[in-house]
C-alpha cells in the first residue's frame, strides 16, 4: 500500500490527496446521504451521539441540551466539507482532519447499519449487502491513510515518560 | 465551544447526589466498540491529550482488552470538554464521578 499512499505531504505540510474520479464520486454520494440521515435522525445515527452520564438522566438532558447541537453541526460541517473539497488537488491539514471526521460518521453510522463485530470475516459476495460491507471496508482503509498523514505532524507528546 | 455548566439552582437534591459538586475528580471513560479503529483511537487520544505514542497505544489497548479505560480526570466541566471533545470525534465516552 506504501507505494501507492493516497495522502502524501508536501514540505509546507500541504496534503494532495490521489484519489481516483470514482472514489472521490462515492465519497461525495456517501457524504451527502449521512448527512440526510442525520439530519433526518436516522436510527442508524444513534451512536453518532454518545450518552455522557449513563446513570442520571438529568445530568445527561442537561449535558444534551448545552452540546447536542454543536455535535449536530459540527459532523454537518465535517460531511460537507468532504463532499464539496473532495476533488481538490490540495488541501490544508484542517481540512484533512474535517474529512477525518467526515468518515469517522460514515463508518458509524454504516458500522451500526451493518451491526459489525470487531472480528469482520472476508466479504461473502452473495450476501445482499456485500457492496455495503465493500463500502465500510473502503472507509476503513481511507480512515488509516488519513490518520497516518496526521499523525505525522502531531506536537511532540507533553508526557515524555509517563510512568 | 466550552463545556460551563449553568450555575446549579438551590433545590434539595436526592441524597444520591449529595456529593455532586465536591472536589472528587471526575472520570472520563473511553468504552469498547467495533467499529472505531485501533489507529484511529490512538490517534484521537494523541491529538485530544497530547499524550505520547506509547501512552496513547496503551490506553487504546486497555479499552480493547478490558472493555475500557479511563483516559483522564478532572474536575466536572473539564471532564464534560474531555467528554464532548471524544464525541465529536465519534468516540464512545461517558463520565462518571470516582468513589
Amino acid at each position: 500500500m506504501s507505494s501507492r499512499r493516497r495522502f502524501s505531504r508536501d514540505r509546507q505540510g500541504r496534503v494532495h490527496p490521489r484519489l481516483e474520479r470514482p472514489e472521490r464520486e462515492l465519497l461525495e454520494v456517501v457524504a451527502r446521504q449521512t448527512q440526510e440521515q442525520l439530519a433526518a435522525q436516522d436510527a442508524a445515527t444513534a451512536r453518532v451521539h454518545p450518552v455522557a452520564y449513563p446513570n442520571d438522566p438529568e445530568a445527561e438532558a442537561e449535558f444534551k441540551a448545552i452540546m447536542g447541537e454543536g455535535l449536530r453541526d459540527r459532523h454537518q460541517r465535517a460531511l460537507d466539507a468532504l463532499a464539496v473539497g473532495v476533488g481538490a488537488d490540495v488541501v490544508e491539514e484542517p481540512e484533512l482532519h474535517q474529512w477525518m471526521e467526515a468518515v469517522e460518521v460514515m463508518r458509524l453510522v454504516l458500522g451500526t447499519e451493518l451491526d459489525v463485530t470487531e472480528e469482520m470475516d472476508a466479504i461473502d459476495q452473495l450476501d445482499p449487502r456485500a457492496g455495503q460491507f465493500a463500502l465500510y471496508a473502503y472507509l476503513s482503509v481511507l480512515q488509516n491513510e488519513i490518520v497516518e498523514a496526521l499523525s505525522a505532524s502531531l506536537p511532540a507528546s507533553r508526557d515524555e515518560d509517563d510512568e | 465551544m466550552t463545556a460551563s455548566m449553568p450555575a446549579p439552582v438551590e433545590v434539595d437534591l436526592p441524597s444520591g447526589h449529595e456529593d455532586t459538586r465536591t472536589d472528587k475528580p471526575w472520570l472520563v471513560i473511553v468504552w469498547n466498540d467495533p467499529i472505531n479503529l485501533m489507529s484511529y483511537v490512538t490517534y484521537v487520544f494523541q491529538k485530544l491529550f497530547g499524550y505520547s505514542h506509547a501512552k496513547a497505544t496503551r490506553l487504546m489497548l486497555d479499552v480493547h482488552h478490558k472493555g475500557r479505560a479511563v483516559v483522564s480526570s478532572g474536575p466536572r466541566e473539564r471532564a464534560e470538554l474531555d467528554v464532548s471533545r471524544l464525541h465529536e470525534h465519534g468516540l464512545w465516552a461517558t463520565m462518571e464521578h470516582s468513589e
